[in-house]
């Protein structure tokens, strides 16, 4: 069982609480993370990544353990931490707008 | 006993204000979506407790939502916006060719015929329909792609079809306007499109008089002379009476001939109001008076409106889907400004009362008139 942290907009938008969980079959990566979300919570589709591109959007990041993993490739596994459920993956909107 | 819904979109959230046919008492509901932005919000004449919305940010994209209760309840619906075909390219602000990026929703214009059926214009600009209540989209790619589309240059705004506009007589024919590409016409649908621009004259142009390039803000028609439309350009206020064959200037005698809203009286074809703003670069009224003028000599003869509007010290924006009417007798006229405040008029612009004062800018008005 995966943990994924969602932005505050987000967890309105799907009316969910701060974390929620979610079965992945196989590898867990980013993609097959927010794949799972999107598949559980359509409402959440196109807000994570650009439909067209499949990139993050610009003023979202991906963090697990106290690191950054916005740049990681989209098919890199995420830590062991996040697969076995232990740690979060969190999406975090940035500040930004001054 | 006749009511109006007010549908404002703002930079925070969509409010909802309703009233009785007297128009003097108010309810507000709202924020709806609080902290979105809300570029527009529509009714479908066929069923008015269809709502649908447009809900976008910097941080999450666009979503659409609609409401089957006149907005008590809200579905997240489809938010798949994808060009048909290859992307291609327009022209970017520096003259470059630039792809075709999909930003947002701007307009959502609900079928005149069928609360399932509705319009979208986007930026960067184009046309997509959906059938099946906004779940899903597609692209009406004849208009993109007839031509003139790597000519298109954005705005200051962005590259936006903003104005979505069916005749009612004439099922097949659609009008639509972007920035600053101009304004365009089918006749079959969407299929096949074509600028009507010729008229056109602006002066920031390589060619004043080009087909396409032109920054048309807003048109409107009134249902009974579907070949009429107004237009308030970049500057310059305009009218066709051959559906945009041929445009002619009818700024006449407004203090400044820019602006961005123009609508027609419910009842009066040739009764048509703006808000003069004072120029592009300086994006309030003139001398700090917010007026409305009206001409009821469909333009070049122009009023003031005055009542209850501030006549000094306003320095708000009035932006171009901020302006309804509604249909009752006397015709109510709302528009919204960038200060938060949504004016209403219970008798045709003669005089006029806030609804509210102090939302986020106000980026849209649509009004609902129910029975």
């Amino acid at each position: 069982m995966i943990r994924v942290v969602l932005p505050q907009h987000l967890r309105t938008l799907a009316r969910v609480g701060s974390e929620v969980k979610i079965e992945i079959a196989g590898q867990v990566t980013q993609r097959s993370v927010i794949d799972a979300l999107e598949a559980r919570y359509p409402m959440l589709g196109g807000t994570i990544r650009d439909y067209t591109t499949q990139e993050r959007r610009p003023f979202l990041r991906f963090f697990a353990c106290a690191e950054d993993l916005s740049h990681e490739l989209p098919d890199a596994p995420l830590p062991d931490a996040v697969a076995s459920g232990s740690e979060p993956f969190i999406i975090l909107g940035a500040i930004a707008g001054g | 006993m006749s009511k109006v819904r007010v549908l404002a979109g703002t930079r925070k959230g969509a409010f909802i204000l309703e009233s009785d046919g007297k128009r003097a008492r108010w309810n507000v509901s709202g924020p709806h979506f609080a902290g979105w932005e809300i570029y527009h919000v529509k009714g479908s004449p066929v069923d008015p407790n269809r709502l649908y919305l447009s809900q976008s940010s910097g941080w999450f994209g666009q979503l659409i939502q609609r409401s089957n209760d006149a907005g008590k309840t809200w579905e997240t619906v489809g938010n798949k916006f994808v060009y048909e075909g290859p992307t291609g390219t327009h022209q970017w602000y520096d003259g470059t060719p630039h792809p075709w990026e999909f930003k947002r929703v701007w307009h959502l214009e609900p079928s005149l015929t069928d609360p399932d059926a509705v319009y979208a214009g986007v930026e960067d600009a184009a046309i997509f329909h959906s059938a099946d209540g906004a779940k899903t989209w597609q692209e009406l790619p004849g208009l993109r792609g007839h031509g003139t589309g790597p000519r298109w240059q954005p705005g200051a705004g962005g590259m936006c079809l903003h104005t979505i506009v069916q005749d009612a007589s004439n099922p097949g024919r659609i009008y639509v306007a972007i920035s600053a590409a101009g304004a365009f016409r089918t006749d079959d649908g969407g299929k096949n499109w074509k600028p009507i621009n010729k008229g056109l004259f602006s002066e920031i142009m390589p060619e004043p008089r080009a087909e396409v390039g032109h920054c048309v803000h807003r048109i409107a028609l009134h249902p009974s002379r579907p070949g009429t439309l107004f237009m308030q350009k970049h500057w310059d206020v305009m009218r066709t009476d051959n559906a945009g064959e041929l445009w002619q200037e009818v700024s006449g005698n407004l203090p400044t001939d820019f602006g961005f809203v123009i609508d027609v009286h419910a009842h009066e074809p040739e009764t048509i109001y703006v808000v003069p703003i004072k120029s592009d670069s300086e994006h309030f009224p003139p001398d700090g008076k917010l007026r409305v003028y009206r001409s009821r000599t469909g333009g070049n003869e122009w009023e003031p409106l005055t009542t209850g509007l501030p006549q000094s010290d306003c320095y708000v924006n009035v932006l171009r889907d901020a302006m309804a009417v509604d249909s009752l007798d006397k015709c109510g006229l709302y528009f919204g400004t960038t200060g938060g405040q949504v004016y209403a008029s219970a008798d045709a612009g003669d005089s006029w009362a806030p609804i509210v004062r102090d939302l986020p800018a106000v980026l849209s008005v649509e009004v609902q008139t129910l029975s």
